[in-house]
C-alpha cells in the first residue's frame, strides 16, 4: 500500500520525439492517495494502459519520475516495485492447478510453504474457485482463467498497489457485475491502493473513487463521478460520460449572457476574456427542460429507453439530445430552457470558471 | 426434407481413386506381393508364405541395422530438439536480426540431400576436406574413412547441420505466438528465467514439439542418402542403416522377396514407433 506520485511523467514511443504529437503520454503529474481507488477511464489508444505499465515498471517513461511513497522507483523492475497487475486477456499457467497458479507469485519470493497455503485458501474463498483448485488451469473457460488472474493479483497482501488492465473485457456481462463488487468490496476490506484502466464509463463510476479521465496522452479531469458529470472540465469528459453525452452548442458570449444563434442565454456568471478562442456552451440532456417556452426546437426522433425517453431534436441548426421522464410528453409546439445550474461554458475545449 | 440419394455420385471420387491407386495402393501391393512369393528369374514365382518375413526377423544382419537406426535417431533426437529449443529462445524477436535469422537458419533445409552428403564427404575429407585436413594438423586422429566412431560422429555432426533449423524454425514459431501479456505477467509475479520456460514457454512449444519430434524421428529414421553418399554405410556396416542395408537387398542383389518383407516390417516400425511417439505426448499434453 502506497501513494503514489507521478511526477512530470512522459512517454515516447519513438526514440527521438520533438512534438507533442509524437508522445503517447503527454505529461502527466499527479499524487494519487494511499488506498484510493482509481479508475483510468478513456478511447482506446488514449495512453492509459501506458501510464499502467508505466507505473507497473513494464514501460520506463521517457521523462520523469515515478515515486512510491516518496521513494524514487523509476529505474527499478515489476519485481523490485512489488506491484501486482492484472491484464486484459486471462494469463494463467497452463500447465499448473489452480492453486499452483495462485501460489506462484508467493512461492517466487520465497515466502514459507504453511503461510502460501493459508494465503491461497483465503484467495480462493474470495473468488470462489475453491472447488476447482485441484484442477489444471488448462481448458477452463476464459471467464474462470481471467478469475485466476484476478486472484494472483490479490494474493499478495503486501503489494504497493494493485494494476488492472481492462480486467473484465472477457467476462460474460453478469459476472461482470459480481466481480466487480467483488473488488470493490477487497477494495474496502483490505485498502490497497488500486488503479483500474477501462473504456467502459459504467465501470469506471462503480468501481472508482475517484475516476481519471484521459484523451489523447493527457489527463483531462480527476475527479469524483458526480464532479464528471456535473462539471465536465473538458468537452471530451462531457460526451464521454453519460448516455447521452452532454450537448456543446456553439455560443458567442456577451458578459452574462451566452448568444446561441438568434437566442441569448442567462448564464449563472460572467465569464472572463474569450479572445480568439472557440466559446461553447455545454448542457447535459438531463438539466434540458421541454416545454412550450423558451427556444424553438424541431424534433428529430424520440427513442424510448425504458424509464426515460431521449428526445433527438435540433436547435438552430445543432444537434440537441434531451432526457424526457417515461411519463411526460411531448408538447406539439416544441420549447427548451436550459436550467442554469446544468449550464458550463468552454473555451477551446476546456472549461472556464463563470464569476458570480 | 429428406435427403436426395443417389449413389451415382461414387462416380465423382473414380478419377481420384484412380489416382490413388495408380500412386500408391498398387505399388504397395506389388510389395506384398514380393514379400509372399520366392523367384528364381525367368518371371516365375512360388508361394513362399511367411518365410521371408521369418527371415528377416531372425536375421542379425536385420538386427544390427535395426540397432544402429534407433541408436542414430534417439542421438538425433536427443541433440536436435534440445539445441533447436536453446537457439530458438536466443533468436532475436524483433528488429533486422529476425529475416536475417530466420534466412540463415531456412539455408540448410534448402540444400538436397545427395548434395549435403557432398558437402560433408569432400568437408571430412583428410586429404583435401577443410574438416579433416585441419583435424588431422591439429593431431586428432580423425578418418571417418576406416574408423567407425568417426564414421558415426561425421554422419550425426552432417544431420545435427542439416536438420536442427526445423527444429528451430518450429519452436520459434511456436514462441513468437506467446503474447507480450504473459512475460508481463511473469516478470510481476517475480518468477526466474527458468520458470518463464518451464510453464510459460515450454507448454506454449509442447504443439510444434510434437511436430518437431515426429517428423525428426521419421526422417532420421529413414535416413538414406546422406550417409550413401558419405560413407557408403561403411566402413565395414558400421553406418548400414535399415534403408541402405533394404536398397542393398533389393539393388544390390535382387533379393526381392527378402527386400520387400523388409520394407514392410521397416514401414510398421516407423508407423508403430510414431503411434506410439504421438500417443505418449498427447497423454502428456492433456495431463498437462
Amino acid at each position: 500500500m502506497a501513494r503514489i506520485d507521478l511526477d512530470h511523467i512522459r512517454h515516447a514511443y519513438m526514440p527521438n520525439p520533438a512534438r507533442d504529437e509524437d508522445y503517447a503520454l503527454r505529461e502527466v503529474h499527479h499524487s494519487w492517495d494511499d488506498g484510493g481507488a482509481y479508475a483510468l477511464l478513456g478511447p482506446s489508444g488514449c495512453g492509459k494502459t501506458t501510464l499502467l505499465n508505466i507505473i507497473s515498471g513494464l514501460l520506463t517513461p521517457s521523462e520523469g519520475k515515478i515515486l512510491f511513497d516518496g521513494r524514487d522507483v523509476t529505474g527499478l523492475q515489476p519485481e523490485e516495485r512489488n506491484i501486482a497487475q492484472v491484464f486484459q486477456f486471462p494469463v494463467v499457467y497452463d500447465t499448473m492447478t489452480v492453486s499452483d497458479n495462485l501460489a506462484f507469485p508467493l512461492r517466487n519470493r520465497g515466502m514459507a510453504e504453511a503461510e502460501v497455503k493459508k494465503r491461497v485458501a483465503e484467495v480462493l474463498e474470495m473468488i470462489d474457485l475453491g472447488d476447482i483448485a485441484h484442477r489444471k488451469a488448462r481448458g477452463l473457460t476464459a471467464d474462470l482463467k481471467q478469475k485466476i488472474s484476478l486472484g494472483r493479483g490479490l494474493v499478495r497482501a503486501d503489494v504497493n498497489a494493485i494494476l488492472f488492465d481492462e480486467p473484465l473485457t472477457v467476462i460474460d456481462p453478469h459476472m461482470k457485475w459480481q466481480l466487480r463488487s467483488q473488488l470493490k468490496l477487497l477494495h474496502r476490506r483490505f485498502g490497497h491502493t488500486m488503479v483500474y484502466v477501462t473504456h467502459d464509463q459504467t465501470e469506471a463510476l462503480t468501481f472508482a473513487d475517484k475516476v481519471v479521465v484521459m484523451y489523447g496522452g493527457e489527463i483531462v479531469q480527476i475527479g469524483t463521478p458526480q464532479e464528471l458529470f456535473e462539471r465536465p472540465s473538458h468537452t471530451f469528459v462531457g460526451y464521454f460520460i453519460g448516455s447521452p453525452g452532454m450537448n456543446v452548442l456553439p455560443v458567442t458570449l456577451e458578459g452574462a449572457n451566452a448568444r446561441l444563434g438568434q437566442h441569448s442565454i442567462v448564464l449563472p456568471g460572467a465569464a472572463g476574456p474569450t479572445i480568439g478562442k472557440r466559446t461553447e456552451l455545454g448542457i447535459r440532456p438531463e438539466f434540458v427542460h421541454l416545454g412550450r417556452e423558451g427556444m424553438p426546437v424541431t424534433i428529430d426522433k424520440i427513442e424510448d429507453v425504458g424509464r426515460q425517453k431521449i428526445v433527438r431534436a435540433a436547435i438552430e441548426g445543432h444537434e440537441l439530445a434531451i432526457v424526457l421522464d417515461e411519463d411526460s410528453s411531448v408538447p406539439a409546439d416544441p420549447h427548451v430552457t436550459f436550467d442554469p445550474a446544468g449550464i458550463n461554458i468552454y473555451a477551446d475545449d476546456w472549461r472556464m470558471k463563470l464569476g458570480g | 426434407m429428406d435427403k436426395t440419394w443417389n449413389n451415382k455420385a461414387w462416380f465423382m471420387v473414380l478419377p481420384m481413386l484412380l489416382l490413388v491407386a495408380f500412386s500408391a495402393v498398387i505399388p504397395l501391393m506389388t510389395v506384398v506381393n514380393y514379400s509372399v512369393q520366392d523367384t528364381f528369374g525367368n518371371n516365375q514365382f512360388f508361394w513362399a508364405g511367411t518365410d521371408w518375413f521369418s527371415d528377416v526377423l531372425s536375421s542379425p544382419r536385420f538386427h544390427d541395422a535395426l540397432m544402429r537406426n534407433l541408436l542414430f535417431s534417439g542421438i538425433i533426437l536427443l541433440i536436435e530438439v534440445p539445441l533447436g529449443i536453446f537457439i530458438a529462445l536466443n533468436m532475436p524477436r524483433k528488429g533486422l536480426g529476425v529475416p536475417f535469422c530466420l534466412v540463415f537458419m531456412s539455408l540448410p533445409l534448402l540444400i538436397p540431400w545427395n548434395v549435403v552428403g557432398t558437402i560433408w564427404q569432400v568437408f571430412g575429407r583428410i586429404d583435401i576436406g577443410l574438416l579433416g585436413y585441419t583435424l588431422n594438423a591439429l593431431g586428432f586422429d580423425y578418418n571417418y574413412v576406416n574408423d567407425p566412431f568417426d564414421a558415426w560422429v561425421t554422419v550425426i555432426v552432417m544431420d545435427v547441420w542439416h536438420w536442427t533449423s526445423l527444429v528451430v524454425l518450429l519452436c520459434y514459431a511456436g514462441l513468437v505466438s506467446i503474447p507480450d501479456a504473459y512475460y508481463q505477467a511473469a516478470k510481476i509475479d517475480g518468477a526466474s528465467r527458468w520458470s518463464v520456460f518451464r510453464y510459460i514457454q515450454l507448454p506454449k512449444m509442447n504443439r510444434v514439439l510434437l511436430i518437431a519430434v515426429l517428423l525428426r524421428f521419421m526422417d532420421s529414421f529413414m535416413i538414406y542418402t546422406e550417409p550413401f553418399v558419405v560413407t557408403g554405410g561403411g566402413p565395414g556396416n558400421a553406418t548400414t542403416f535399415l534403408s541402405i542395408d533394404l536398397v542393398k537387398t533389393a539393388i544390390g542383389q535382387f533379393d526381392v522377396g527378402p527386400a520387400a518383407a523388409m520394407s514392410l516390417i521397416y514401414f510398421l516400425i516407423i508407423l508403430l514407433l510414431s503411434w506410439v511417439f504421438y500417443t505418449v505426448m498427447v497423454t502428456n499434453d492433456a495431463k498437462g
